[in-house]
């Protein structure tokens, strides 16, 4: 049971350019695994530093646009650089942004977390809509296609899902990874006590510093596919409505498993898609908002609480009862 | 106890593959009824500051639609609807949905400019689908073309053709700007300048406010005492919020309006009547009062179709109208084959003379539409604000008068450029 389940997943998930679409592979699948990253990177500050972070978004898009600005694009001032160069180099730039964020924010608890990183994502998007040498703007940059690797044209349906599947499971299993460690034990602590770990002789702010770094890294690999995903980058992928998706997957997918974020922007992106088609597309973001509203109503900790609440009945019903 | 637990497990079963199916259903409807009708995908802002110009440019697409009884060279239409928020990036994803899962052979729209930058990009990786651009940006046509994708209508600075001599004929030599900070505005603000600046007026400064902008009195206190004149080139909620609070902040400087700005998307909001807006010189693609048959036909369609609608159609009605209708007769004149490629029917669209209700459009070698202007004054009318026509600029093209190369040296619109202070 433990091990099937997980198996006939992966199974599932990897085959699905087989039975599925090029639109569901790409715009589905694909999509919901580049947001899924950048929620991750929320979700996962959530859980472990207790730390809601508008920013997330943000910081994706410091890799973003650090892809487009080295890589080749349309835009003139783009220095045409390989990918090889390029991804490294805004990964970099991203883990610094998200370092940089959380010594701001590191010293602030509860909603000025919040209040502070929102501030921070609103400051972000206004610079690139008003900067024109850097980001060109609304217009923002075109032209920003994923590279061809060894023959394979990863801006294809397929190759771009299978790349995103890997980006998505690397993050997945390290996240997991680090749920035990030191550092995981660590944060936790601070994140129930603070006073109490600083005390014990643990430095508080560094480890937050360090988790808003790693944080940095999950949401940059997601604003690297969200750029290759869509093709172009520019402010409005970064404006206020689209920093409330990401908390919206986020609380839609639950903090208490690394694979809820990823659950959550599948169904947002279903909800996208497809909202306009059940519902008349003048009144879809209604039927969006009454969805969440409903799971969020009826679920403790979105989806993620939901499956265990349902996992629970069907082990209790086979004589489990310590899950 | 046996058949209880087989029963649990069906339904726990159940349950889980319900939403499954549900899925299945939602992403196998394309599929079954596609052999027969033409589908047409429409791209308009349903959400953000553009929302009620993204209804009323459906409207405008159904109406050329119904005005054939929903068919075109024996075909039924079908016609789907996708949103987008006015950032560049939704309208990508909307048209990628409409092509590749609802199957669409051609796509109208999107409504807002540096939307149709973005999915002039993505057009070029669909050469099996036509586009037919509504927006309003100046680069969907002139740099780096997209050979499937045409243009009907006219961009921001053809739409603004005129009223830079009437803004200056009117004494006002030195004027400010207030517009969104994005490439439709740019367009606008090039297009009146180029003129105004010619006949000798000065543009002291210019104010560019993000897309979506709620507050104005940060703008509205910048604007020098010493300004003739304000040319607003907002449109949608932009425009509304700052006309409110224009009036409110006491603000007594004369208007001068952007083409989306004396809109009836903006003239007939709902709240306060704006009566002080009247005596406004502006100019764009329609008059509201305009004295052909053609525009009356089409506004009185407008009207007896859409009782929900404004008292007469907006700028983005009268433009997806005329890009749908284009489309329509392009089908017609290739008898619904529109060839491999579209081959056939994009060879029937280039040299195609379109009757419309403002009259007759032609294309240029960029697919960009050369078409009448309006320059119009606000007037006060029994059901609220609307349009007068002063006068027509007959057959403005992309260059506005000017030979390519002679335009090429002004350079692309942009927030600096040009400049006259």
């Amino acid at each position: 049971m433990t091990l099937r389940l997980p198996l006939a997943f992966t199974a599932l998930l990897l085959s699905l350019p087989l039975w599925a679409s090029p639109f569901v592979v790409f715009q589905i699948g694909a999509q919901a695994l580049g947001l899924g990253c950048v929620a991750l990177s929320l979700s996962w500050l959530m859980s472990q530093a207790g730390a809601v972070s508008l920013a997330q978004l943000s910081v994706a898009g410091v890799a973003g646009y650090g892809v487009a600005l080295l890589g080749g694009s349309e835009f003139e001032p783009s220095r045409g650089w390989p990918w090889t160069v390029a991804v490294p180099l805004a990964l970099l730039a991203g883990v610094a942004a998200g370092a940089a964020l959380g010594w701001l924010a590191a010293r602030t608890e509860g909603l000025q977390t919040i209040m502070l990183t929102l501030a921070v994502a609103v400051a972000w998007a206004l610079f690139l809509q008003q900067n024109q040498v850097l980001t060109n703007g609304f217009n923002g940059i075109t032209g920003t296609r994923a590279p061809t690797v060894w023959g394979v044209d990863l801006s294809r349906p397929t190759p771009f899902y299978l790349l995103s599947l890997a980006v998505a499971a690397a993050c997945v299993l390290v996240v997991q990874r680090l749920y035990g460690t030191v550092f995981g034990l660590t944060l936790r602590g601070a994140r129930d006590d603070a006073r109490k770990m600083a005390a014990l002789g643990y430095q508080v702010q560094q480890h937050r510093i360090a988790a808003y770094a790693f944080a940095g890294l999950v949401a940059s690999l997601g604003g690297v596919l969200r750029l290759w995903f869509n093709g172009q980058i520019s402010s409005g992928s970064m404006a206020m409505g689209p920093v409330i998706d990401i908390l919206v997957i986020a609380v839609i997918g639950g903090t208490r498993y690394a694979w809820g974020p990823f659950a959550g922007a599948l169904v947002f992106v279903l909800l996208q898609n497809f909202a306009g088609d059940i519902v008349s597309a003048e009144r879809f973001r209604l039927f969006v908002g009454v969805v969440f509203l409903i799971l969020v109503l009826a679920t403790r900790d979105g989806l993620a609480g939901l499956w265990d609440h349902w996992r629970g009945g069907v082990l209790r019903q086979r004589g489990v009862h310590n899950l | 106890m046996q058949t209880f637990r087989l029963f649990n497990s069906l339904r726990i079963f159940m349950r889980r593959t319900g939403a499954l199916a549900t899925l299945a259903a939602v992403v196998g409807v394309g599929a079954v009824h596609a052999q027969e009708a033409v589908k047409i995908g429409v791209v308009a802002t349903l959400e953000g500051p553009f929302a009620v110009l993204g209804q009323d440019a459906i409207r405008g697409a159904e109406l050329a639609i119904a005005e054939r009884g929903g068919k075109v060279a024996g075909r039924s239409i079908e016609m789907i609807k996708a949103s987008s928020t006015g950032a560049p990036d939704t309208a990508v994803v909307a048209s990628r949905k409409l092509i590749e899962q609802d199957k669409v052979q051609f796509v109208v729209g999107p409504l807002s400019g540096s939307e149709g930058i973005a999915v002039k990009e993505y057009a070029k990786s669909q050469p099996g689908v036509t586009f037919f651009a509504t927006s309003g940006a100046q680069q969907t046509t002139m740099v780096t073309p997209a050979p499937n994708l045409f243009r009907f209508t006219t961009d921001g600075a053809q739409m603004i053709a005129g009223l830079g001599d009437a803004a200056f004929a009117k004494g006002f030599k030195r004027v400010v700007t207030v517009a969104e900070d994005y490439s439709y505005p740019y367009s606008q603000i090039q297009g009146f300048m180029l003129e105004y600046c010619k006949a000798g007026g000065r543009v002291i400064d210019k104010l560019w406010v993000p897309f979506g902008t709620k507050d104005y009195s940060g703008v509205v206190s910048r604007i020098p005492a010493d300004a003739d004149a304000i040319l607003v080139a907002l449109a949608g909620a932009d425009a509304v919020n700052f006309l409110t609070q224009y009036e409110q902040a006491g603000g007594s400087t004369p208007l001068i309006g952007g083409s989306a700005m004396v809109d009836q998307g903006v003239l007939a909001a709902k709240g306060k009547r704006r009566d002080w807006v009247a005596g406004t010189p502006s100019a764009g693609p329609l008059a509201d009062d305009l004295d052909t048959p053609e525009w009356k036909r089409f506004v009185s369609a407008y009207k007896t179709t859409f009782k929900d609608g404004f008292p007469s159609p907006s700028l983005f009605a009268l433009f997806y109208y005329i890009n749908t209708k284009a489309l329509l007769d392009g089908l017609d004149t290739v008898k619904g084959e529109p060839g491999a490629n579209h081959s056939s029917l994009r060879v029937a669209l280039s040299s195609m003379e379109l009757k419309t209700p403002t009259g007759l459009v032609r294309l240029d070698e960029n697919r960009q539409a050369i078409a009448d202007i309006f320059v119009t004054e606000v007037v006060k009318t029994g059901s609220g604000l609307a349009t007068r026509l002063v006068k027509v600029i007959p057959r403005v093209n992309q260059t506005l008068g000017l030979s390519k190369d002679e335009f090429m040296k002004v350079g692309m619109a942009t927030k600096t450029s040009p400049e006259c202070r």
